[in-house]
């Protein structure tokens, strides 16, 4: 096979010209035909992506009430007023904004440091033969594979105070005493968010952790206990190690997916309550769009959202990529 | 490995903890479905009292779940066959040609995954209302717009996913498939597609399984004509009953065609997206 390509490659760039037809035939798909390949998919996402994003970027230095829903371009131009309106921590609509931003940073380095331990866990649980693996390994997919609104209106079942399970367990089963808590009001409702957003996010981590794992021989890990290291220690200098470059992907998606986290709070709580501890920045900015039709504000939120993740990327990854270089 | 004492105890601690962590509302969903609605309402059991299968009957009727469902699936079917098609041919491009730009295609396509879904939202309902009043074509509240919203929303990870599977498949086949008379779009179809079915699968399933739980722009661009499942369970609450048993009864219906096959299809999956990580 490869012979007869090396054949003919280089005598067919070598004769361009003599041959009329064959360079219209073969220089021309050297070059049009990828473009023309991926025209659709640049067409689509700058269409659906990037002029949205685009607009939104402008929007956010209108004035657009629900008055200009209809004729957006007529909404007067403020400047930065949705911004400083935004970042003013004193008023009402910045305060909200700087309690939503400290719950989502919680919440997301609980939610992303949690469900890489447990993921971590399994993985390595799951990493020799035994009975039952392949069980356990299809069953703790289940929460990944399940639609997510599914798995999380069983949470919000379960997390009622009269009806649910959780408090059932917890005050008649476990008799602890007092009054059964409120988990989707009040404070109780961010440790309701956070177990919910493990429960849903820990098996990805799992899955990326265990095709990662696969990728080690066993022979490495059997020189080492000949030398007397014991699990930890393997762990520690085998495991971690080799696993470094799934991990750099691993926790970057992982950041970016739970700080932008929508879906959680909106099934768990539904759009007429949210508790400010279950605040999340993404549902915070949602009803204060949606709700207030405020569009110009929410747009400069988005806005400032999006800049401080480009700023989180981009530190994370020249870290990562500092890193590699040195080691 | 070696198996020690510790190791042994390490494992059966981490199984049994995350076995209860997920079994348990795994559990109660599959119970509580089949609990008459007076049982959902008092405090809960752990074992119905009495066992019905009647939520499984009037959740068709409580709601109109049959249209949800219907408008579900046309939807991420819809969204799934798009982006697939997109996706192939752009990934075959970015794994198959050196050309100028593809570094550009390539990092924005990643780095789409990084912008909020809010961020996109606002504009695209705004410029689907504006794209109604100027020329008559109605995307909010249809299913056009939604297939729309997602197969362009799952295609930067469908291409990802697919030009690192493509990566794999030794281009000496291409190459022999071109020898052989066929251009590059039949070394594509006959050669590419056959060899690259598992990256396929992954990729029809991730797209799949994201159309169907989306829940973000189905809250906004759906109305009676259109709701799909996402929004749809929301609505067994009325102002005076909140239908548990039903909306666990639904839930288990509407999960169980997609658990199943993700389970089935589970190991193309694993592959599609180490073959992506590893790039």
């Amino acid at each position: 096979m490869s012979t007869t390509t090396d054949v003919r490659g280089p005598a067919a760039a070598q004769k361009p010209a003599p041959a009329p037809p064959a360079p219209r035939r073969k220089r021309p798909k050297g070059w049009w035909l990828p473009f023309l390949l991926l025209a659709p998919a640049v067409v689509f996402e700058l269409l659906i992506h990037v002029v949205p994003m685009l607009t939104g970027i402008w929007i956010s230095f209108l004035q657009l009430t629900k008055f200009f829903i209809a004729n957006w371009s007529e909404a007067p131009f403020v400047g930065l007023k949705n911004y400083q309106v935004a970042l003013d921590f004193n008023g009402s609509v910045g305060a909200g904004l700087l309690q939503s931003f400290f719950v989502t940073v919680g919440f997301t380095i609980l939610v992303v440091g949690l469900s890489w331990v447990l993921g971590m866990a399994a993985a390595v649980a799951l990493q020799g033969r035994f009975r039952g693996r392949a069980l356990f390994r299809t069953l703790f997919l289940v929460p990944y594979a399940l639609p997510l609104y599914a798995g999380i209106i069983t949470w919000k079942f379960m997390f009622q105070k009269d009806t649910g399970a959780i408090n059932h367990f917890l005050y008649d089963n476990l008799g602890l005493p007092g009054d059964k808590p409120f988990w989707l009001i009040g404070p109780n409702a961010f440790w309701a968010i956070v177990i919910v957003a493990i429960w849903r996010l820990w098996p990805f981590a799992f899955l990326m952790l265990m095709a990662g794992l696969q990728s080690i021989s066993s022979e490495v890990y059997e020189a080492s206990a000949v030398d007397g290291a014991k699990p930890f220690r393997q762990w520690r200098s085998i495991t971690l190690p080799m696993l470094r470059p799934v991990n750099s992907v691993l926790l970057l998606v992982m950041f970016l997916w739970t700080f932008n986290d929508f879906n959680t709070p909106y099934v768990l709580f539904g759009s007429t309550a949210q508790p400010a501890a279950g605040d999340l920045i993404s549902f915070h900015i949602y009803n204060a769009s949606f709700l207030t039709w405020n569009f110009g504000s929410g747009a400069a939120m988005s806005v400032l959202l999006l800049l401080f993740l480009l700023v989180v990327t981009g530190i994370y990854l020249i870290a990562v990529n500092r890193r590699n270089r040195d080691a | 490995m070696r198996e020690t004492r510790s190791s042994h105890v390490f494992r059966w601690v981490v199984v049994v903890f995350l076995t209860i962590f997920t079994v348990v509302p795994l559990y109660v969903m599959v119970t509580s479905s089949m609990k008459p609605l007076s049982e959902v309402q008092g405090a809960f059991t752990w074992w119905p009292q009495t066992i019905t299968f009647q939520p499984f009957i009037d959740m068709w009727t409580t709601v109109p779940l049959a249209s949800y469902f219907v408008n579900s699936l046309i939807v991420s079917s819809a969204a799934t066959l798009i982006s697939l098609v997109i996706a192939v041919f752009a990934a075959y491009a970015v794994s198959r040609y050196r050309f100028k730009g593809r570094n550009v295609f390539t990092t924005t396509v990643l780095s789409t995954q990084m912008f909020p879904g809010v961020l996109f939202l606002l504009p695209l309902f705004l410029i689907f209302v504006n794209i109604n009043q100027a020329v008559g074509i109605q995307l909010v509240g249809t299913r056009w717009g939604l297939i729309i919203t997602y197969f362009t929303f799952v295609l930067p990870f469908s291409i990802w996913m697919l030009a690192g599977y493509f990566d794999g498949i030794p281009r000496e086949l291409d190459e022999a498939a071109k020898v052989d008379g066929s251009g590059p779009m039949g070394a594509l179809w006959h050669v590419v597609l056959p060899a690259a079915r598992p990256g396929l699968i992954a990729v029809a399933i991730y797209s799949f399984m994201t159309s169907w739980g989306e829940v973000l722009f189905a809250s906004v661009m759906t109305t009676d004509e259109n709701r799909t499942l996402a929004v749809g369970l929301q609505l067994y609450s009325t102002q005076t009953n909140v239908y548990w048993n039903q909306i666990m009864a639904a839930s288990l219906v509407v999960s169980i065609p997609i658990v199943v096959a993700f389970l089935l299809l589970q190991r193309n999956f694993v592959a599609g997206l180490t073959a992506g990580a590893v790039k």
